[in-house]
This record gives structure tokens, sequence and C-alpha cells, in this order.
């Protein structure tokens, strides 16, 4: 390897160098001194985004294992902004007495599955697939249990590790059969000799269910609230927000690029998982008390609309898909920064509690209702923005009726996020949450995600630039 | 800067300001001062766009801009405005402006009272001068959310059960819209062009007549949820009974508008022929909205509940007279949009300030009330006459149009439907003189009705401006119907070139 090999795997590279930092560093430290690692692990990865916005040569690697072009670096780079906010808004949490002697695990955790979502991204055959998919499953099964004390965060834990353990079973099994089938696991060679013989189109089904329990399409999706409920807020937030959208990411390549030929058979399947996993959601998200409980079922009914963009399977889709992750992370990670700070001081987590919240916490409300408001698509919020681009490109390719479908689903979280924004504000309450002093890092990480709520929308460049660098199948 | 940029950026700059008050005094003073100065604005609108018309300026829209937003998919921010525009517009900032002046004692979180309710009119405004369905739509949405916090936390009664059942209805329809407005969008080009959002643009190009059919109902159906069209207007009632005096005053005056004015802006004049083919169910359902509104208010013993179903049957009568589509009919449409809007406003306003006194809004437990309020009395007779369509006020004027363009049509169809929404006029009047005669006239019911002063200063300024306008357009029809007429015209030549189909 040479350094332009170097430099074309910078992303990874850069991650890897600040996990051993932070290990190191770690290794050095006192008992009592740990909570230094916080500083140095946030300050690397801020540097580490940065340099990710520096231009960097492109090209494949490993004989075409790995491949790192434009927009798989724009990818990475969208997840790396979310992992920082979830870093800024785990410090609170994070210095509590409990958590004090395990902060770099934390860190090095977070950044092993980061690591594993790069190489998803930029993987160029199934093998290098299969290992991002598992570098970035494994380590969050830990983070699910991180605090292992408590029965749920265990449970949480095991229940992911197991399904996920069940879901990477199915996928191999259907990439063995690609495998079988084609002779082949590099992404091109077997889009190539990719036909619509009846084992193929198995092999598909079984890669699609793998990966739909990854990102927790409907039916696949039942271990998503008990997991997101039992781990610590900060893991749920970054599960529901950066592990999804890197999963949307790969689902949305995988899709135009390796199964191109067969796209007939997994747009009508997309379509109806869309209105299936929407709608479940939705539903489910109606009845929920506990607020990552509901979070984890909004997240599932996000999904869905983000079916809507694959499922138009052009180039206006892909943008609109990246495009929604990117405000997605901003929204979700906003709701969930008011759910860490307010849980992280006071382990307030049910919406009972947040009743006259507006009184006390003002800040905080305004932010949780813009977030919501977001997540809901109203706007002038970016949310707005980008629902209305992923409708867009369903109806770009004729799916009127799906589009309405979706656009009265979004209606109906539309009452469950004001229900939230009701307690807030309207719903009477004696002894509401006092008023919450949150320190300078996550006050930082709530700010990032209220300029993205509030500016994306408005700065269209950004979309431009999402589009310059789409590719399409049309 | 835009002109007309600036009748969205005066509500947000009147936020901003708002934000940085430290009290009551403070809030309600900048709010004041911002809406005045939009109020000034529109008046300058106004009169500027006579002059351009005077000079012989024959363009379409005025005061047009456009800047790209979202290049890839043909997005601007498109603005202009023609007559129609103008005179919405106007209504919405003289609504706000005696809105303000209403809700002067709203004294729980008036901050955020204000800033939710000056958001919810920069939206209006927004809808009222976008070119670009985009930008439309974006507005449209934007009038409607804050709507929940308002009625939500400021409201009365069943104030979480309205606040929700509005918003969901209104959303519920925009879901229908989004279809609509998407589906114009793909058609936008039928040769191969770019696609556009552009109504202007749309309005040039022949949509398919198989989209048409497909479409309209989506986009008709969405903004008429909004103008309450039968069986969907079940949100009005509940929603302006909830809602706080300046809300229900925005909301009946002015936001219903933006269903009426989005049926005709977008539906009809995008999709003429499947207006035509489709208008008489609609209009059996307008129809159905005039007559039950009115039979409604009837039976209503809740001053708010009779003029929320009244404002189901007055804006059933603007799309029943839009899907009369002759220029008549169309004429008093806007012209009635316009009356109506200043109309149930001052009656919300009114309303308001009877209960701030007598604490109830039953009639049956007011009466007398003209010994002790003569001036609120006054202007609720002035009111009231106008809502049933006496000469001198702006109803008559609309109501006169309506019927008579109506009834232009010579197939029996038009003409039953014509002669059973006039049957509303009878019972208008059967409600408001009952309202009158319980409520102001007979003995006072309630010794506690002596001590109840009459309106202040801001109360005063607050209805006085309605009843201005609404005197105007009654005396004065010409100058509205003048500046409707021009704008109309490529409207009408657009629907008029097909040819009228009746079901009879």
């Amino acid at each position: 390897m040479n350094i332009h090999d170097f430099l074309t795997m910078r992303n990874e590279l850069l991650l890897t160098i600040v996990a051993v930092i932070v290990l190191v560093t770690d290794l050095n430290l006192k008992k009592d001194k740990k909570i230094t690692i916080i500083p140095v692990a946030i300050g690397l990865f801020f540097i580490t985004l940065i340099i990710g916005y520096l231009p960097v040569p492109t090209g494949i690697l490993f004989g075409g294992m790995f491949r790192s072009n434009t927009l798989t670096i724009l990818m990475k780079n969208i997840l790396n902004i979310g992992l920082f906010i979830v870093m800024l808004q785990s410090v609170t949490w994070l210095k509590r007495e409990e958590n004090r002697e395990k902060i770099s695990e934390f860190f090095l955790l977070l950044i092993s599955t980061l690591i594993g979502m790069n190489f998803m991204i930029s993987s160029g055959d199934f093998l290098m697939f299969y290992l991002g998919l598992e570098l970035a499953t494994i380590p969050m099964a830990a983070l699910a249990a991180f605090v292992h004390h408590q029965t749920r965060s265990a449970e949480a834990g095991i229940k992911l590790i197991l399904s996920s353990a069940l879901s990477s079973g199915i996928l191999l099994f259907g990439l063995s059969m690609i495998y079988g089938t084609t002779g082949s696991i590099f992404f091109t060679e077997v889009a190539a000799a990719y036909t619509k013989a009846p084992l193929q189109v198995l092999a598909f089904i079984f890669f699609f269910t793998g990966m739909a329990f990854k990102i927790s399409l409907v039916p696949f999706h039942l271990w998503t609230a008990d997991v997101y409920e039992g781990a610590p807020v900060n893991v749920t937030s970054y599960l529901s927000v950066v592990s999804k959208g890197a999963a949307s990411f790969i689902f949305i390549i995988v899709l135009y690029t390796v199964f191109s030929s067969i796209t007939f058979i997994w747009k009508d399947v997309v379509y109806i998982i869309s209105i299936l996993t929407m709608t479940i959601g939705n539903l489910f998200a109606l009845r929920q008390k506990n607020l990552k409980r509901f979070l984890a079922f909004s997240s599932i009914a996000q999904a869905g609309f983000i079916l809507l963009g694959i499922v138009a399977g052009s180039k206006l889709g892909m943008t609109s898909v990246i495009y929604f992750v990117l405000v997605y992370i901003f929204s979700n990670l906003g709701a969930f920064g008011v759910v860490s700070a307010i849980s992280a001081v006071t382990d307030k987590e049910t919406m009972d509690d947040y009743n006259g919240l507006y009184h006390t916490n003002p800040k905080l409300s305004l932010l949780m209702t813009l977030s919501l408001f977001s997540l809901a698509g109203i706007p002038p919020v970016a949310g707005f923005f980008g629902k209305f681009f992923l409708f867009t490109s369903a109806a770009s390719a004729g799916y009127y009726w799906l589009v309405f479908i979706a656009v009265l689903n979004a209606t109906v979280s539309l009452y469950y996020y004001l229900l939230i924004v009701k307690a807030m504000f309207i719903n009477r309450n004696e002894s509401p949450i006092a008023y919450i002093k949150s320190d300078i890092s996550t006050r930082f990480g709530l700010i990032i995600c209220t300029i993205g709520i509030v500016a994306l929308g408005f700065y269209s460049e950004i979309y431009e630039i999402i589009t310059n660098l789409s590719f399409g199948i049309n | 800067m835009d002109f007309l940029s600036l009748f969205v950026l005066v509500p947000i700059l009147t936020i901003i300001a708002i934000t940085f008050t430290k009290d009551f005094k403070g809030t309600r003073l900048v709010s004041a001062t911002g809406m005045s100065i939009q109020l000034l604005l529109a008046a300058v609108l106004v009169i500027r766009y006579l002059m351009e018309r005077h000079a012989g300026n024959t363009a379409q829209w005025l005061f047009t801009a456009d800047h790209l937003w979202f290049k890839s998919l043909n997005i601007h921010y498109a603005i202009g405005i023609d007559g129609i525009s103008v005179a919405m517009v106007a209504l919405t900032a003289m609504v706000v402006f005696a809105g303000i002046f209403a809700s002067w004692e709203v004294d729980i979180l008036p901050r955020e009272f204000f800033i939710s309710l000056i958001l919810l009119s920069s939206g209006v405004f927004g809808f009222f001068i976008s070119l670009d369905m985009f930008t439309m739509f974006l507005f449209y949405e934007l009038a409607v959310i804050p709507m929940y916090l308002l009625i939500g936390i400021w409201g009365s009664g069943p104030k979480e059960y309205s606040a929700m059942k509005l918003t969901l209805m209104l959303m519920g329809g925009s879901a229908l819209l989004l279809v609509g407005l998407l589906g114009l969008y793909f058609h936008s080009a039928p040769d191969g062009g770019q696609l556009t959002f552009n109504l202007t643009e749309i309005a040039k190009v022949n949509i398919p007549l198989a989209a048409q059919r497909f479409f309209f109902p989506f986009t008709f159906i969405g903004f008429g949820v909004l103008g309450a069209l039968f069986p969907l207007h079940t949100w009005s009632p509940d929603g302006h009974s909830s809602a706080p005096t300046a809300v229900s005053m925005l909301h009946a005056g002015v936001l219903m508008k933006l269903g009426g004015y989005g049926c005709f802006r977008i539906a009809m004049y995008l999709m003429p022929e499947a207006a035509h083919e489709m208008a008489w169910i609609f209009i059996i359902l307008t129809t159905i909205s005039v007559v039950y509104g009115a039979f409604g208010a009837v039976v209503q013993k809740d001053l708010k509940y009779i003029n929320a179903y009244s404002s189901v049957s007055h804006c059933g009568l603007v799309l029943f007279a839009l899907l009369m589509m002759n220029q008549t009919a169309m004429n008093g449409a806007i012209i009635q949009m316009v009356s109506h809007g200043l109309m149930t406003a001052l009656f919300f306003a009114l309303i308001g300030m009877i209960y701030s006194r007598t604490h109830t809004r039953i009639i049956d437990e007011m009466g007398g009330l003209m010994k002790v309020i003569p001036f609120l009395s006054v202007v609720y007779v002035i009111a009231g006459l106008a809502s049933l369509g006496l000469p001198g006020f702006s109803g008559f004027v609309a109501e006169v149009t309506i019927f008579v363009g109506a009834f232009q049509h010579t197939d029996t169809f038009h003409r039953v439907v014509t002669i059973l929404a006039t049957t509303s006029i009878v019972i208008t009047a059967v409600y408001i003189l009952r309202v009158i005669g319980i409520l102001l006239l007979g003995p006072i019911k309630n010794d506690h009705y002596l001590h109840i002063g009459d309106a202040h200063w801001y109360e005063r300024l607050s209805t006085v401006t309605l009843v201005a306008g609404i005197t105007a357009i009654g005396l004065m029809p010409l100058l509205l119907s003048d500046m409707i007429n021009f704008s109309m015209k490529p409207i009408i030549d657009k629907i008029l070139a097909l040819p009228v189909t009746g079901i009879f």
C-alpha cells in the first residue's frame, strides 16, 4: 500500500487511530482521572470530522473489496456528524459516578461501530460488506448492555445480539446463495451475472430479510422497542440515528447497484414493506408512554418513509434518502438530546414526566418541539423538506397512492408528536421537572441540532451537492 | 428587497422583536406596531396596485420576483400578485390588525401567544403571494400548525380535543393536497421540458385529461377541507368555538379563505376540464354546506357555535359560487371571501368582548345588553345585518353577485341548486335576528350586567377597522369588484373556453 491507498481509506484509518489513542490514553490514566478521556476523545473525533471534509483521492482497493468515491465519503461524513453530536450529548451521563470507569469503553465501542459502518458503506463485495456489518453490530450489543448492573440494559444487549445473530444468519444464507448462483461475491460481477432465476430471487429475499432486520422494517422490527428502551438513552439515539442511517445508505447502494436487474421484484417488496412499516410503526407509537420506546416506534415509522425514496429507484430517490437521513440525524438527535439531558439528571423518561415542562425548561421544550415538528415534517423546519423530497421521489415513479398513504401516516405521526408538545405546553403538573442546567457540551450538541433543523431546508446548496453526487440506475 | 417579501418579513421581524421584550406591555406594543406596519404595507400595496393598473399595466401578475431555491427540482421562491391576491392580503392585514387589539388583554403566556398568532399570519401572507406551489404548500402548513398551540393553550371548553381534531383534519386535507400538487408537478411538462411548481407556467400547459381526472379531486378536496366542504367541515365548529378570540377571528376570517383561494387558483385554474366534469358532485356538497350550515346555526345556543356554523354556510357559498364557473358568480365568490372574512372576524371579536364581560356565551343567559354596552351592541347589529345580506354592507354585494351569477345557468340542475342555496338567506335572517333580539333587546337578564363597561379604546379600534371594511365594500363595491374583474379575466377565459356541463 502506498500513501494514495492510505488516503483512500482515510476515514477508516483516522477512526482507528482515534480508537487506539483513546485506548492508550486510558491505560495510562489513574482511576480518578478517567474523566479526562472525554475531551481527548471528543476533540480527536472532532478533528477527524473536520479532516473528513478535506478533498481526498477516490479509488478502489484490495482488488475491488473496498471502494471509495465522493458519494461514500459524503455518507461517512454525514454519519460522523451524527456520532459527534451523540458524543457531545453523552458527556453529562458519562460523568455520572457509575459510568466513570467505563468512559473509554464507551468511546471505543462507538468508534468501532462507526468503523464498521464505514467499511460497510465502502464495501465492493459481500465479504467486506458482511465484515463491516458485524463490526458495526457486535460492539453495539455491548453498548446496549453498557449499564450492565441494570437488568433491562443487559436484556437489551442480549436481545440485540440474538436478533442480529439471527438476521446475520439469514443474510449469510442469502449471500452464500448469491455466491452459489453467480460464482462471485463482488458487487459488479454479481450485478452482471444476476438474472431472474428463481434461486437468485430467493437469495435476494434472504438478503433483503437480513437487511430488513437491521433497519428494523416491519415485520422484522420486534426487537427494536425493547432494545431501545433498555439501552442507555445515548446508545438508543445512536442506534436509531447513526446506525439506521448507515444501514439505509448501504441498503440503497446495494439495491441500486447489485440488484438493479431485478428492480421490478424489489420495488414491489419495498412498496409493501414501506406501507407496513409506516403504518405499524405509527400505530404502536400511538400507545407508548415511555419516550425512548416512543421514539423507537417513531423511528420504525421513519424507516418506512425512507423506503419511499428507495422505491423510486432513481437518482432523485437516492438524493432524497441521503438528504432525509441528514435531516433525520439533526431532528432525532435533537429530540433524543432533550430526553438525554433530562434523563441524565433526573432519570425521568416517560411522557407524563414532561407535563408542564415548558414552564420550568422553556428552551429544552422549544427545542423538543422543533425536533418533533421536524420529525413530523412540519414547515418551516428541515423535516418538511426531507419528507417532501421523499414524497416527490415516490411520486416521480408514479406511486401516487403510496404517497397518499405516506402523507396520511405523516398525519397520524403528527398526532403522537403533538401529544408530547401537548404534555410540555398544555398539560398541568403540580411538580414539573425542575430547571435543568445542562453542561456546555450538551448545550453545544443541542445548538448544532437546532441549527441543522432550522437551516438545512433553507440552505438548498446541501441538497444540490447531494444530488450531484448521487448516482442512479436510470 | 422584493416589495412583496416584506409581507412575510415584517411578521418574522416582529416575532424576533417580541422575543426580546421583557413584559406583557412591551410584547403587545411590539405586536401592535408590527401589525400596524403590516396594515400600512397592505394599504400601500392596494394603492400601488391600482396605480399600476391605471397606468395601463396589463400584466396578469404584478410585483413579481423569482429566486431559484432547489435547482434540481426547479423549486423557486416565486411571488407575485393579481387583484384577487391583493384583496386577500388586504383582508388578512385588517383581520390580523384587529385580532391583535382584540387580544389586548391576553395575559397567560402573552409572548408565546402573539408569536404564534403572528407566525400563523406570516403563513397566510406567504400563501397569498406565492406563485410557486411548493412555497404555497409550505406556507399553508405553516399557517395550520400554530393553530394547534393557540387553541390548545389559550382556548376554552374542550380545547385539547378541538385543537387536535382541527389540526389532524387539516393535515389530512394537506395529505390529499400534496398528492394533487405532486401530480401537477409531474405533469407540468408534457412535452418533455423542465418540470415546474410555478402555477403560472403550469397554467400555460394542458395537463392530460386522465391526469386531471385523477388529481383534481385530491386538490379540490384537499383545499376544500380548509374551506369547510361538507362533510369535511366538522373541525370548524369545534375549532372555532374552542379557540381564543383572535384565533377564531383569524381562522374563520382568513385561514378558511386559503381553502377557497386554493380551490380556485390551483384546482380549477390548472385543471379546468376536470373541474367542469366533476363540478356537479361538489356543487351538491357545497349546497348541502350552505343549507346545513345555516340550519346548524339556528339550533345552536352558544354564540360561537352559531357563528361557526354560519361560517360553514358562508364559506360553502364561496365554493358554491366558484363551481358555478361564470364570471359573475366567481366574482361574487371572491367578494364573499373578503366580506365573510371581515364579517366573521368582527363577530368573533364581539363575541370575545361580550364573553369577557358576561362570562357566558349562551344566548339565553343574556339579554338587554344594548342598554349597558351600546357601542358593542350597535356593532353587533351591524355585523348581523351584514351577515344576513342587508344592502349597504358587503354581504349584500357578495350574495347578490353570487346568486345572479348562479342563476345565469339555464339548465335545471344549476337553477335548482341555486334556489336551494338561496334559502340560506332566509335561514340566516332567522338566526341573526333571533340572536339580536334575545341578546341585545328586552330587559336586562342579570344585575351583574349593569356594571360591565362598554368597549375600551383598543376594542373600538379593533371593531371599527372591520366595520370600515364592511361598509366600504357595501357602499363602493366597484372598488373591489373592478380589481377582481380584471384579474379574473384570464382565468375565466380559460374556463369559459370549455362547454358547461349539467347533469340534467
